[in-house]
């Protein structure tokens, strides 16, 4: 059969278009004969690559292939080579053996490698890449001749490489070597390590093959902690941009803070549910956006002019009040909506999963969240730096009855600083509610964290806000591989208080403020 | 940024005999709680064994509140921590009283308590040395708190860290902490924590006499606890508290080391939570990492706020009234409990700043 196979393109050259109808009939023709018949058969119409054969072969291999007196084939019925109606009387089952399966395997890679459809293709590659013999290397450089698609080269590529490390000669072994050290697949390792053992002529080549599909895997490891990190600094970064203003540029402690991106969070959970139905329903996640900011940025407003005003310079009676604050949120919010989990949905847009160059795979809501937290930092940048709100606020925190003999309303910008917090803390809420719980103690979670990154950054410094966020990020999901979730983020924890051992005002202390009182 | 409460002038001395007065009758009636508990189940005077194991629950309370009071209410540092050295204290004994489980337990194993049994454990680990002596057991209870209180307050102290961020650092450490007992491998009996105990220092645990023994000792522990307290807040050393919280930077100037000040005051804080817990844990019978819920500190802190801080009568007074209105609260609208927590934070912050005492001693208002 071997030999037979090595003629494939030599018999795919020959038979030319116009022959290949002739050949596919008249190679079919022969299932119906005996055992020797149909190895020939099988081998006829797997060396064709013609796909009508597959349902055929599938039929056969599965003991559906049914055959009149006259030799004709059925399948279910029906014709299998026209399709039309057969006879239903005096039908046999053809049989097969052994040898005949052995062929139908060879016969199905073939096919198979030459389906128009791309996954199968991948698929049979795979079959090959497992079967690793080195009757298939001739088929597979054919298949590879043909091929345009790059996820099915590679798979190809990688089965070619099998099958020739199989090879008994060594230089198509070396070959192989190359081509699977070329890769940066795990599967490909464990082949190399397999096939070390049987050729220790090979062991110097085989090394470096494997050195450098480690080569690329750590570098692949390395570049999805990255993004885990990233995405977590992101998560970070948006929960913490809120208190940023509020407790960084106010001095307000506001423990309610995880609340109002709690309220953000249900704030989508309404929209949605207001939209289902309605033409705007895939718009309902961005229109979440500004609605959460709303309220969150309401109920900041009526938090600040009718509780916190009265504790301003007395940040530890804040801390107590506005705890309370929030445990009224989230008892509000569970006899509202009850305890247990909303249901969110996500936008198509926001399903699924990228593949990055180099193999990395991420989630598109991941990505999404990022590209989401670096946007509302701009904002806030913006809003602070650019805007005549910007420009009073910072005037009111650097000297407040200057301020006010300059005409500024201080107690207006007070409470519009806060309500901007909070608004920020519910837009949080919104990118939240897509990969997290929606829970009425969805903040609780993120308040501590909050404060790490406002504390570790640096207080009133928004650009230590982010560093402070992404390191924090990144160093959590740097260490969870061998520390494990949980005894990464009390490193962690730990880890900032010795950090301010050092530095006391965070990454980015502010000139000016450092004298207390 | 440090509070700066003014101090409120001291109580008339009229209203001062109240409160002992009013304190004194308090701990006489708590004492004859279990002797009432002891009349015939029809006698007027007879009191349930339900009061008797929430006021014993209440009486530990009142020593967490007296070591929170001691560090908020003196010295100024607002600990967001104190329920888990409280917690630590009560693991401590859990862990000794797991011990004492020996062969009763359900897989029988003389040594290993159940859990570490179900998780395959082949032998105690280090950590449960010593946890079968009684003495040991009530030595880590004090010390474990002791320490972990010394390691964070050094750092936090050297560098100056007050107010919030003290706070935020003590939240931090408690949130660590649960996250930590939460798991299994700690060896702690991951979510479940500890429960199912038979006996300590040879009485069994389910007998009354037992329980009243217990309600006893943390009565009496509850009596020295408040008197050592009293000692130390009428002390010089009481009085360099009370200007580390009115004026830190003003005592340092005048040559006092107020980090070491504020560290002896926070260490021996933690330890007498640690010996709440331990008190706890017995007469309670269980004990679970949802005691390191960050939630639980910060509403030990709202007790000493209701009851005023800065007197020791006030935590006291603060932990029974704000327990029991929780336990009256919760058995006929449970829904309603947390907006009333709620509404006590933000109301004692906003309108009582020295809490019932100051209401009841009518100093002059802020």
């Amino acid at each position: 059969m071997s030999r037979l196979l090595r003629l494939l393109p030599l018999l795919l050259l020959l038979a030319g278009p116009l022959r290949a109808q002739e050949g596919f009939e008249t190679a079919a023709a022969g299932l119906s004969g005996g055992f020797a018949a149909q190895v020939e058969a099988v081998d006829r119409l797997g060396a064709l690559g013609d796909p009508r054969a597959l349902p055929i072969l599938r039929a056969l291999s599965e003991g559906r292939l049914q055959k009149t007196p006259e030799g004709v084939l059925v399948i279910g019925g029906q014709d299998a080579l026209t399709g039309a109606p057969a006879a239903t009387a005096s039908l046999e089952t053809v049989r097969i053996n052994n040898r005949v399966r052995g062929a139908l395997r060879g016969a199905f890679g073939r096919l198979e490698l030459a389906s128009f459809s791309v996954a199968e293709r991948i698929s049979a590659a795979g079959g090959l890449f497992r079967a690793r013999s080195p009757d298939n290397i001739a088929m597979l450089e054919d298949a590879l001749g043909r091929e345009s698609d790059a996820a099915a080269r590679t798979a190809m590529e990688q089965a070619l490489a099998a099958s020739r490390l199989a090879a008994p000669e060594a230089a198509v072994k070396r070959q192989g070597i190359l081509l699977l050290g070329g890769t940066g697949s795990p599967e490909a390792r464990s082949l190399l390590l397999e096939a070390r053992a049987a050729n220790p002529d090979l062991a110097a080549e085989i090394d470096a093959a494997v050195s450098a599909i480690d080569g690329r895997l750590q570098l692949r490891r390395a570049a999805e902690t990255a993004f885990q990190g990233l995405s977590l600094g992101s998560v970070l970064l948006l929960a913490a941009l809120g208190l940023a203003v509020t407790f960084g540029v106010m001095g307000i402690i506001n423990m309610a803070h995880g609340e109002m991106v709690m309220l953000g969070a249900y704030t989508t959970v309404v929209v949605q549910g207001l939209l289902r139905g309605t033409p705007l329903a895939p718009w309902a996640l961005p229109l979440s956006v500004p609605a959460a900011f709303l309220v969150a940025a309401a109920v900041g407003v009526a938090l600040e002019r009718t509780l916190i005003r009265h504790l301003y310079g007395r940040p530890l009676e804040t801390l107590l009040m506005t705890f309370g604050v929030g445990m009224i949120l989230q008892q509000a919010v569970r006899l509202i909506f009850g305890a247990q989990n909303q249901e969110v949905t996500s936008p198509a847009w926001m399903q699924g999963i990228v593949t990055l160059p180099g193999g990395v795979e991420v989630t598109q809501n991941r990505l999404w969240i990022i590209l989401f937290a670096l946007l509302v930092l701009a904002v806030t940048v913006a809003a602070i730096r650019f805007t005549r709100f910007g420009l009073e606020m910072r005037a009111v925190v650097q000297n407040r009855r200057i301020a006010s003999t300059m005409g500024i309303r201080t107690g207006r910008v007070d409470a519009m600083t806060f309500a901007f917090g909070s608004g920020i803390a519910g837009m949080a809420g919104v990118a939240l509610s897509q990969i997290d719980n929606v829970s009425p103690n969805l903040g609780t979670g993120y308040i501590i964290d909050s404060f790490m990154v406002v504390v570790f950054g640096g207080v009133g410094s928004l650009a230590g806000t982010m560093i402070g966020a992404f390191t924090l990020g990144l160093v959590n999901k740097m260490l969870e591989p061998w520390a494990g979730a949980v005894l990464a983020k009390i490193a962690v924890l730990v880890g900032i208080m010795l950090f301010i051992q050092r530095r006391p005002k965070g990454l980015f202390a502010l000139k000016g403020r450092a004298a207390e009182q | 940024m440090s509070a700066t409460t003014t101090l409120a002038p001291p109580p008339r001395l009229q209203s001062a005999l109240v409160l002992r007065g009013l304190l004194l009758a308090g701990l006489a009636i708590l004492a004859l709680l279990p002797l009432l508990n002891r009349l015939p189940v029809d006698s007027v005077l007879h009191v349930s064994d339900f009061i008797v194991a929430v006021t014993g629950k209440w009486i530990c309370y009142g020593v967490l509140a007296l070591a929170i009071d001691l560090a908020w209410g003196y010295a100024g540092i607002l600990s967001l921590g104190h329920g888990a050295f409280f917690a630590l204290g009560g693991y401590a004994m859990g862990m000794h009283l797991m011990r004492l489980i020996g062969p009763r337990g359900v897989y029988g194993n003389p040594v290993l308590p159940d859990f570490m049994v179900f998780l395959g454990y082949a032998e105690l680990p280090w950590t449960w040395w010593g946890f079968s002596s009684f003495p040991f057991a009530l030595l880590m209870a004090l010390l474990v708190p002791g320490l972990l209180a010394g390691v964070v307050g050094y750092l936090a102290f050297r560098s100056r860290i007050t107010g919030v961020y003290l706070s935020i650092i003590t939240q931090a450490m408690t949130y660590a902490l649960m996250l930590a007992f939460f798991r299994n491998d700690m060896g702690f009996g991951g979510n479940n924590g500890f429960t199912d105990f038979k006996e300590l220092l040879g009485m069994p645990l389910n007998s009354g006499g037992t329980r009243a023994m217990l309600f006893y000792a943390a009565l009496a522990v509850l009596g020295l606890s408040l008197l050592l307290c009293r000692h130390i807040t009428q002390s010089k050393l009481g009085r360099v508290l009370v200007a580390v919280r009115d004026a830190e930077s003003r005592l340092r100037f005048l040559g006092y080391n107020t980090t070491h000040v504020k560290l002896s005051v926070f260490v021996l804080s933690a330890m007498l939570a640690g010996l709440a817990g331990a008190l706890y844990v017995p007469l309670v019978g269980i004990i679970n990492p949802g005691e390191f819920s960050p939630g639980n500190s910060i509403e030990a802190v709202i007790w000493v706020a209701v009851g005023g801080r800065g007197t020791l009568v006030g935590a006291l007074l603060g932990a029974f009234s704000v327990n029991a209105l929780k336990t009256w609260l919760t058995s006929f609208a449970p829904d309603l409990w947390l907006f009333v927590l709620g509404g006590l934070f933000v109301a004692v912050t906003l309108f009582l700043p020295r809490g019932l005492v100051g209401l009841m001693s009518r100093g002059p208002g802020r």
